[in-house]
């Protein structure tokens, strides 16, 4: 009597597990379905792309849709842009809301506190709020299709310079005085102490910044006009309004514009929760 | 001239050096930008181009806000922010309590959710570009829906493409934020409700969904406002039509802007835009600060 419930308890267990393994694979593949499909018809012949019913898995890839994607879909190029834009606008955020972070926290001026209040104001206005006095910035001062322009916009953070002026503030001022004792200067105790040590903090920042920047649609958009300067968002948009009879090649450009992030977020994924929710306080 | 004063003028200094380049920054791009928004709403565009625009001061803002244009593209907003919300959420928090329990080949699973977050709004509007495509798109295929004009191009369907493109490229982050707070719960009182032998359905429902309650509105606050943001996707797919049955707020603004060289227009749409979010936003800091000092 006794055993034969413990079997059903565990029969009733095992079907349980089964279940839930089921949905576990039913909701990935459903989630999986619009990446696994473009990856296979990125390595299909166009003729097998509309073939019916629908070719699954690529039984003799076709590689060379990448390398067209690439060079002919000029993906190389707007991958290129993409990176010179992130890269620098990913440095400059971090810097200038260290520094910034920094003189808040650890040195004294006149309008110090309306200054830094300033600094938080500004996750308040959504970037579409400002977009067309920048677009005409942009043209007035001649930078019109140019990387600056790109980048310019977007050199300060005012997430940064809070998340850095909380993280600072919690910096035992011992360590300060200690230091100041030994006759180091602000600047070399920035970079040798204050930044060493809020690393994790700064990573997290700065993968946020990379991908928001990266991630960049309104503004890549409207200030650039050519192919030489056009980031890989925007080049998705030329490929899919112009290859779309080479739609084979579509899909391959589509897989080499997610694949740096992809590569990106796998090899930091310790920072990714932090990172993705660092940037949560802003609108 | 005390040395004291000397070291004191030098620390300022020092300090408006390093916040120089953020400031000047703001300014430049930000606080400007945003007054000269305002200003410019004040212009009514000229009827032929190379006209000057003559300053109407407040009337452009009144015919503006109070038309059926603008009436019809914030509903329309409005309903975009309904379909993806609450859907993305329940699905975000589904996700994550599924892949609660720690089960051989887990971990496989959590990344494969998290997946969407590696994909832009652009890489995957293209992705879905292509699946609806009537032609050759396998979406379209399996809704029987191929050939013809397609689903992007039916008016009733347009706009919840574009929020199931939405849904799924934010369901990554939303996974990962209902898998980090599911992760943070007390154990103790989990642990204590399952020793009262509450089943697992009142368990999640009593004392799960309570605890959650802080990230859960966290959640819908910053959904509200991208779903107010929400740009590549209708620019990809629906250029704001059939029919303008996509023309949400921002893209509105965008195509007055830029397409029909009437800044005034756009700016008018961009203040209104500025605050509602900035509502939202007071919400969320509101929030974000109280849910702070609970954590102290």
């Amino acid at each position: 009597m006794q055993t034969d419930s413990a079997v059903a308890a565990r029969r009733k267990k095992r079907t349980r597990l089964a279940v839930r393994y089921l949905v576990l694979i039913l909701a990935a593949a459903v989630i999986l379905f619009p990446i696994y499909i473009t990856v296979v018809d990125g390595l299909l012949s166009p003729q097998q792309v509309v073939h019916r019913p629908p070719t699954l898995f690529p039984l003799n890839p076709h590689w060379g849709n990448f390398a067209t994607a690439f060079n002919q879909g000029d993906l190389g190029i707007y991958l290129r842009n993409s990176a010179i834009v992130t890269i620098a606008v990913m440095v400059a955020e971090v810097l200038t809301s260290v520094l910034a972070a920094y003189a808040f926290v650890f040195l004294r001026f006149p309008g110090r506190k309306i200054l830094f209040f300033a600094s938080l104001a500004t996750l308040m206005v959504p970037f579409e709020a400002t977009l067309i006095p920048n677009y005409q910035t942009i043209q007035k001062i001649g930078l019109f299709n140019t990387y600056p322009a790109l980048i310019l916009p977007f050199i300060a953070s005012g997430i940064g310079i809070f998340l850095f002026r909380q993280a600072f503030l919690s910096f035992p001022s011992e360590i300060r005085d200690a230091s100041r004792l030994d006759g180091c200067g602000h600047i070399k105790f920035l970079f040798r102490i204050v930044a060493p040590i809020n690393r994790p903090i700064i990573a997290a920042f700065a993968l946020f910044a990379f991908l928001t920047s990266w991630n960049q649609y309104l503004w890549p958009l409207v200030v650039t006009q050519t192919n030489s300067v056009r980031t890989v968002q925007i080049g998705l948009r030329q490929l899919a309004a112009t290859n779309f009879n080479q739609i084979d090649v579509v899909f391959a450009g589509t897989i080499l514009a997610a694949l740096p992030i992809a590569v990106l977020l796998l090899a930091f994924q310790k920072q990714l929760v932090s990172g993705l929710t660092a940037g949560a306080v802003k609108g | 001239m005390t040395p004291r004063f000397i070291r004191r003028a030098r620390e300022a200094a020092l300090g408006y050096l390093l916040i120089l380049p953020a400031i000047a920054a703001f300014g430049l791009f930000i606080f400007y930008p945003l007054v000269k928004t305002a200003y410019l709403g004040f212009f009514l565009a000229p009827p032929f181009p190379n006209l000057p625009s003559h300053y109407v001061g407040f009337h452009q803002y009144g015919q503006i806000l109070g038309s059926s244009d603008f009436r019809d593209s914030l509903g329309r907003t409005g309903l975009f922010v309904l379909y993806t919300v609450p859907i993305g959420i329940v699905l975000g928090l589904a996700l994550a309590n599924l892949a609660q329990k720690k089960l051989p080949g887990i971990r496989l699973f959590r990344t494969i959710f998290s997946s969407s977050v590696a994909t832009s709004v652009a890489v995957a509007s293209v992705l879905f570009f292509t699946l609806l495509n009537p032609e050759v798109g396998l979406l379209s295929y399996a809704f029987g829906k191929e050939g013809g004009n397609g689903i992007l191009a039916d008016p009733h369907w347009a706009l919840p493409a574009i929020a199931l493109v939405t849904i799924w490229q934010n369901i990554g982050f939303t996974f990962i934020l209902m898998s980090a707070a599911l992760q943070s719960l007390p154990e103790d009182v989990l642990e204590a409700s399952m020793v009262d032998g509450a089943s697992s359905g009142v368990r999640f429902r009593r004392i799960t969904l309570p605890l959650l309650s802080p990230i859960l509105f966290f959640a819908v606050v910053i959904g509200v406002i991208s779903g107010f943001q929400a740009f590549g996707q209708i620019d990809l797919l629906t250029q704001g039509g059939p029919n303008h049955a996509t023309l949400v707020l921002i893209y509105d603004l965008y195509q007055q802007a830029f397409q029909f060289n009437n800044p005034g227009y756009a700016a008018v749409l961009s203040v209104a835009l500025f605050f509602i979010l900035l509502v939202l936003t007071f919400v969320q800091f509101w929030f974000f600060q109280r849910r702070v000092s609970y954590a102290n």
